[in-house]
């Protein structure tokens, strides 16, 4: 079963999003599917970090639904709303880990709050998950021990605690070297591929969006819409828009910087 | 695929197989639900086969497993480890390619040792760690009073470099904003101190010497203290989660790293503000205390002008002044503290709520320690 075949499993039907007055983007429509490796790119600002809360049900949309396995996440509540982020892995840009918590403790929490499973299989799923992000030797560190990049994993090892089937992460390579890049790349293709997770990932980082992106969406802030939808290789060479094509090929306009070109 | 993926799955079983020795086959879905029913009887089972066994190996046929999610592989491995200690090995025949994967980091996590094993040091080394640790609290302390003594006077020589806006800012918030607050406060007190005395009073035909009592009192002593211990609540605990939080994002290395000192930046400011709101207050509590004690007078039969002319009768302008004197005092500990205790802020969302806390506790203890001094000072200064 190929990602272009299977269901979607989130659906976004005419979402408007924005602060009171302000629209950031209007009528975004696009689905998700089973399996795939969904990217949100777009430039600074143009809103797809927001995006991805409103689809997690952190923002309440302005205009529209965000169908998550056929409920709307927007007007959900009470017990169904649990089930439904009991489903979701959610990573934060800072990783968002509890500082008075060690790693382990980090990763634990939702079993401990959301299953009955006994204590000493809560501390074998949790530390396998560490060690699954390459930290399993890290277990009783608190957060502000460990680097920015080790944050960021051990904020995915706790966005897996649960087994989600579906994982957002936000700008999950930013901030960090590229070797460690490719190997959070890798990562989030064996949770995908093996596991068949759907993964839902914001980022600006070229080099990644090929290696691993199976869709990419792009947002625009001029026009407050989606610009292109679709395989970025393809996009790169077939978009209809220049902009898109100049983004995925990584030029940059005549903004290119030649270190030769100021010295004296 | 998932367990969320839609569809009924089949439920998880694990049966006995023919032969022999007997081996055990898992069919349906190893999810977290069915783990949390399974984890205890199940391993109990494969513990009562592993004895059995007698080649040496436990087959558990999980071909027919629909699903394996990463709580199922804890199970599996467990599984393995419980034969294992029973000196038999269980071999896992027929598992796809999704139990293998998540069995991986489980096998890994054999081969780990912990980058730091035992964290609980002996009672020695944390002694020693507390002994420092107090030390460095107690140099820190002293560090700040040098540096706050300094940034202070360097605010008086040059008044063009403090940044009056960020004071008047703090001023505003600290002040004007408690003013309801303190009303209230100040009003009630004016209120229960003259209405219990009027009545111990009346026995002796002296309710209008009420007004002297409470004057005196608000003036020289009640009106800067509930007044300073108010601000410690408000104020000092605003200081100091504010600029812990700054700590905790960095935003106080910042400062640094651009050559802008944070006792100017951000601690004088504050201390300013406390300086000179603190004797606002304390002036406003004391009228509104007055305030109190006269309504109360009126239902013992006290007019107004009375109460009036014994209360400028009873107090002297060095009652007044050494009561503001006071507050200003206050203000300086209490904005200090708030401060000193936001720099001393460790890492983390907690280390803020500790040295909020540590704020408000400080400055009321030197509330009252400096307030006793005084008392001894005023004494001998007779003021």
């Amino acid at each position: 079963m190929t990602a272009a075949e299977a269901e979607p499993v989130i659906r976004v039907e005419g979402l408007t999003m924005g602060f009171d007055d302000f629209v950031l983007m209007r009528d975004l429509n696009f689905e998700v599917r089973r399996g795939e490796i969904f990217v949100i790119l777009g430039g600074s600002g143009s809103g797809k970090s927001t995006l991805l809360k409103h689809m997690i049900g952190l923002y309440a949309p302005q205009a529209g639904r965000i169908w998550i396995g056929g409920e709307d996440i927007a007007h959900a509540d009470g017990a169904r709303l649990e089930t439904m982020l009991r489903g979701m892995g959610v990573m934060y840009q800072m990783g968002a880990l509890f500082g008075s918590m060690t790693l382990l403790e980090n990763v634990r929490l939702p079993l401990e709050e959301h299953t009955s499973l006994p204590r000493a299989a809560m501390d074998a799923v949790a530390r396998a998950r560490l060690q699954l992000v390459g930290l399993g030797a890290f277990a009783d560190f608190v957060p502000s021990e460990i680097s920015g990049g080790m944050q960021k994993r051990a904020a995915i090892a706790r966005a897996m605690a649960l087994d989600p089937s579906v994982l957002f992460l936000d700008e999950p390579s930013a901030g960090l070297d590229p070797i460690t890049s490719r190997e959070l790349d890798r990562l989030i293709l064996r949770l995908a591929r093996s596991l068949g997770m759907t993964i839902v990932i914001v980022s600006h980082e070229l080099a990644s969006i090929f290696a691993i992106a199976d869709r990419v969406i792009m947002l625009d802030k001029e026009s407050r819409g989606i610009v292109a939808d679709g395989d970025p290789r393809r996009l790169r060479e077939e978009s209809a828009h220049p902009w898109v094509r100049r983004f995925l090929g990584g030029e940059t306009g005549g903004a290119e910087v030649d270190n030769q070109e100021v010295s004296a | 695929m998932n367990p969320a993926a839609g569809g009924q799955r089949a439920p998880f079983q694990h049966d006995a197989t023919d032969g022999d020795p007997p081996g055990l086959r898992l069919s349906g879905t190893l999810d977290i639900a069915a783990v949390e029913r399974a984890w205890g009887p199940l391993r109990e089972r494969v513990r009562a086969l592993a004895r059995e066994a007698g080649d040496g190996v436990l087959r558990v046929d999980v071909s027919a497993l629909e699903f394996c999610d990463g709580a199922g592989a804890a199970l599996l491995h467990a599984l393995q480890r419980d034969a294992a200690a029973c000196g038999v090995s269980l071999e896992l025949d027929g598992a796809g390619h999704m139990i293998e994967e998540q069995l991986v980091p489980y096998r890994e996590l054999e081969e780990v040792t912990p980058v730091r094993g035992d964290r609980r040091a002996g009672w020695r080394h944390r002694t020693v760690q507390a002994v420092g640790k107090v030390g460095r609290a107690g140099w820190e302390q002293m560090a700040f009073i040098g540096e706050l003594g300094r940034a202070l006077m360097r605010a008086l020589w040059h008044p063009r470099q403090v940044r009056w806006s960020d004071t008047l800012r703090v001023a505003e918030a600290a002040g004007f904003r408690a003013l309801p607050i303190v009303s209230l406060i100040a009003f009630l007190m004016g209120v229960i101190l003259a209405f219990q005395s009027a009545i111990a009073m009346r026995q002796f035909g002296g309710e209008i010497f009420v007004a002297n009592l409470v004057a005196v009192s608000l003036f020289r002593e009640l009106g800067p203290l509930m007044m300073a211990i108010l601000l410690a609540g408000r104020s000092g605990a605003a200081f100091a989660a504010e600029i812990g939080t700054m700590k905790v994002n960095e935003e106080v290395n910042a400062l640094q790293t651009m050559a802008l000192d944070p006792v100017r930046f951000l601690v004088v400011p504050k201390v300013l503000a406390g300086i000179l709101v603190a004797p606002l207050l304390a002036l406003y509590a004391n009228l509104i205390g007055l305030l109190g004690a006269g309504l109360v007078l009126q239902g013992f039969g006290i007019p107004w002008v009375a109460f009036f002319n014994q209360v400028t009768g009873a107090v002297s302008l060095s009652d007044l002044f050494s009561g503001l004197f006071k507050a200003g005092v206050f203000g300086l500990l209490v904005a200090s503290v708030g401060c000193l205790r936001g720099l001393q802020t460790g890492n983390g969302a907690a280390a803020v709520g500790s040295s909020t806390t540590s704020a408000v506790v400080t400055a009321i203890i030197l509330i009252v320690v400096f307030d006793g001094l005084f008392a001894v000072l005023f004494y001998h200064l007779g003021v």
